[in-house]
């Protein structure tokens, strides 16, 4: 019995000796924090994605409470929602900015763009593209084996296996920008997602000469300068063989995509393919927008079989303007 | 018998073309001459398009502080200055050349008589290699003038020659030592003159025992020079590694030879040196080996540089005609595979390799099974498995701190692998990165 008590004593005594002195090194070492900077951290998605252009969550949380403000402060990944909650954390405005996608500039599937050689050293693009141009003629455009994939943190990226090019899913995709930054070839852009998805861009990256780029991949963009002639609004620019939409001048009215001989100007999640002789596009469009939207949504509950056969449609008609140029040609 | 220290590999070494005399190759109608044919900077066209060239007319001057000049080897006219695609596909600036006729620069002595003597100071010598912009014929290509010009307090006591070869199937080198022995001599003398020594070390591997006799002949009438004969060991030919085998020095990592008092240049970039002070010719030629296992004419071939390499590959019999193959730039161990034929041939061509597909292409990449066979064959004592896991990841700090700038990309450890891992690719990788890591932090400072 002695010997319980004793130890009781002494273990408790031991125990009372070290919390005086934790509580004195506690006070004496303590490390001033902002509890902001944990609440904002509670808000953010936890991603840890750098697409802030800060060191993860902790690093983003505590540059905002340090500056406090939000200007020139986003989170990608959390949008207008999570950066309102940082707002009123911080008692500030909340920056606006508008949703971005990643897109990828190439057309080069296996159907547009051949292979010439085959690699076999590692699978990884940045040691293929030191090393050489790549599997095909065309020695700017994706080289299919995946960096961007490898970084996303979203699983928004991936390499498919039919077409041979990387596509992104654009309800996954925050428009982080990490795949932007892992492309050797910076194939990947970070643009406006657009008004219901909509976006049109230049699918091609090659600065060769149009010879040599069109005989590397049939859709490559040939430096023509015909879209940059077309677009009212001055948002094309040809430079260095390439042209470039700038999306923020940029009005979509399509008049590029009918224009480009190749093919290479794309334009997504519109309904109706754009047509030739348009006079007034915006209004041509307005009355057959809800339509379509209405038989898709049917076409997603029932089978998956049938949104493929629209797609297969949707090739056909943007095909026609192409071969009709291809034969002018 | 000689040989470096620790790991290497010991690959069968084919030399299939060993027995063929040089051949001289005819000239293209066309030639396309890059601007980049040394490390460095490339270099600045001094000629305007429409004007007419002779053979070994400066076109083109070396500016930057590693870079070197370029001569036209064809008399001609200027097409274009403009972006052609090299071997690897990818844009380079070039000189376009309509050639017409063989017009040489009248200073240039086209005489095959031996010019022994000479008198010219260790300055001159360095100025006239600069002028004629002959870079290591090795692989290397860095600037012979730059290696040339030791700047105090480091002092060469030796000259070290390669004549390793120890890449697999190459031969050129082979054929210039039994061919122009002589020359070779001369070139070393005049090499000794310039950083000052009176001792010079040719390294030869034994599985070439008629060059090894030859020079050894010669090597009696010419003070200071001395043949070593070494034992056959892949990558023996490299700086570091050659001078361990030959003088059992040991070049601290990341410092350069001339820290142990040793100068290595190659037996072809000797010849150069022999051409450029004694007949005043630029170096505008070289040898190339064009071998393969396939090849009906395995050759060795002194090309002009800018003719295609579609042109050398006909002369060897061409390419096969059924099943895939693969093409490679120098040698198997460290050459790089190329995918474009119409490419022109450059300083940097030391051989055309064509391989069949059941030698070359590499096996399905397994998981690492720690067997340490990387580290046994790592000539650099790296630990190339835990280098390329780091490269994988990203972890470029720890890399440096793993010394991957030591890495002298031989490939022994991608030789050795059971797994067959592309160890070298993700290694290379790395030491770019870190590379580019550390420039950037000197220019900070």
């Amino acid at each position: 019995m002695n010997i319980v008590i004793t130890s009781i004593v002494i273990l408790g005594a031991i125990g009372c000796l070290s919390a005086v002195i934790l509580y004195f090194v506690a006070k004496k070492f303590k490390v001033e924090q902002d509890d902001r900077i944990d609440q904002i951290v509670e808000v953010l998605p936890g991603a840890n994605c750098g697409g802030c252009g800060f060191a993860g969550c902790q690093g983003f949380a505590t540059a905002c409470v340090n500056a406090g403000s939000l200007e020139n402060k986003f989170c990608p990944v959390g949008g207008a929602p999570v950066m309102q909650k940082v707002g009123s954390i911080l008692g500030v405005e909340a920056s606006e900015a508008e949703p971005m996608v990643a897109v990828v500039r190439c057309n080069g599937t296996c159907a547009n763009r051949s292979k010439t050689n085959t690699y076999d050293g590692a699978k990884n693009c940045r040691i293929a593209a030191s090393h050489y141009a790549g599997e095909t003629g065309c020695g700017y455009g994706c080289l299919r084996f995946g960096d961007c994939a490898a970084v996303c943190n979203f699983g928004a990226i991936k390499v498919n296996p039919e077409t041979g090019i990387v596509e992104v899913d654009e309800e996954l995709c925050t428009g982080c920008g990490s795949c932007a930054k892992a492309c050797p070839h910076n194939v990947i852009e970070i643009r406006k997602k657009g008004l219901k998805g909509r976006r049109v861009y230049v699918g091609c990256v090659n600065k060769d000469k149009g010879a040599i780029a069109r005989k590397a991949c049939k859709a490559a963009c040939i430096g023509c300068g015909k879209c940059e002639k077309t677009c009212p609004f001055g948002a094309i620019k040809v430079e260095n063989n390439v042209a470039y939409i700038d999306f923020n001048v940029c009005k979509l009215c399509r008049k590029c995509v009918v224009e480009c001989p190749t093919g290479a100007i794309k334009d997504v999640n519109f309904p109706t393919p754009p047509v030739k002789p348009a006079p007034k596009p915006a209004e041509d469009v307005k009355p057959v927008e809800p339509k379509i939207e209405e038989v898709k949504i049917e076409e997603v509950k029932v089978e998956e079989v049938k949104i493929e056969e629209v797609k297969v449609e949707e090739v056909k008609v943007d095909n026609k303007p192409d071969a009709i140029e291809q034969s002018l040609f | 018998m000689k040989t470096f220290k620790i790991g290497g590999v010991h690959p069968n070494d084919s030399k299939l073309s060993a027995s063929q005399p040089i051949e001289v190759m005819g000239l293209p109608a066309k030639a396309v001459i890059p601007l980049s044919q040394h490390i460095g900077a490339p270099a600045t066209p001094v000629v305007e398009k429409g004007a007419h060239v002779v053979v070994g007319q400066l076109i083109a001057q070396g500016t930057g502080f590693m870079s070197a000049n370029i001569h036209s080897p064809y008399s001609g006219t200027i097409e274009k200055i403009d972006n052609a695609v090299d071997a690897w596909g990818m844009p380079c600036k070039s000189i376009f050349i309509n050639v017409e006729g063989d017009e040489w620069d009248e200073s240039i002595d086209r005489t095959d008589t031996l010019v022994r003597a000479f008198s010219y100071t260790p300055e001159e010598i360095v100025k006239k290699i600069s002028d004629a912009g002959i870079v290591g014929l090795g692989g290397a290509c860095f600037p012979t003038h730059v290696k040339l010009s030791i700047k105090a307090p480091a002092k060469a006591d030796v000259l070290i020659i390669n004549g390793v070869e120890c890449e697999p199937y190459l031969t050129c080198d082979h054929r210039l030592m039994m061919e122009h022995g002589e020359e070779l001599m001369i070139g070393i003398k005049i090499l000794m003159k310039a950083i000052n020594v009176d001792r010079a070390i040719i390294g030869i591997e034994c599985n070439k025992p008629d060059v090894i006799k030859h020079l050894t002949d010669l090597s009696i009438k010419h003070f200071g020079i001395e043949v070593c004969p070494l034992k056959m060991h892949y990558p023996q030919g490299g700086e570091k590694q050659l001078i361990d085998a030959c003088i059992g020095r040991q070049v601290p990592s990341g410092a350069l030879p001339i820290s142990v008092g040793a100068v290595v240049d190659n037996v072809a970039t000797c010849f150069a040196v022999y051409e450029a002070v004694q007949k005043n010719k630029p170096l505008i030629d070289r040898v190339v080996t064009i071998t393969g296992d396939k090849m009906s004419h395995p050759c060795n071939l002194k090309v002009r540089f800018g003719t295609p390499l579609k042109d050398l590959i006909d002369k060897a019999g061409g390419l096969p005609t059924e099943g895939e193959y693969k093409m490679i730039a120098g040698g198997p161990m460290m050459g790089r595979s190329f995918c474009n034929i119409d490419s022109p041939s450059s300083k940097r061509t030391s051989g055309i390799l064509i391989l069949p597909e059941s030698k070359a292409r590499r096996n399905e990449e397994e998981n690492c099974i720690r067997c340490g066979k990387c580290i046994d064959a790592c000539p650099m004592g790296l630990e190339p498995y835990l280098l390329s896991r780091l490269s994988e990841v990203k972890n470029w700090d720890l890399m440096e701190e793993h010394n991957v700038m030591d890495c002298i990309e031989c490939g022994c450890c991608l030789y050795t692998c059971p797994a067959n891992r592309p160890l070298l690719d993700y290694i290379r990788m790395g030491k770019q990165t870190v590379g580019g890591i550390i420039r950037a932090r000197a220019q900070k400072k």
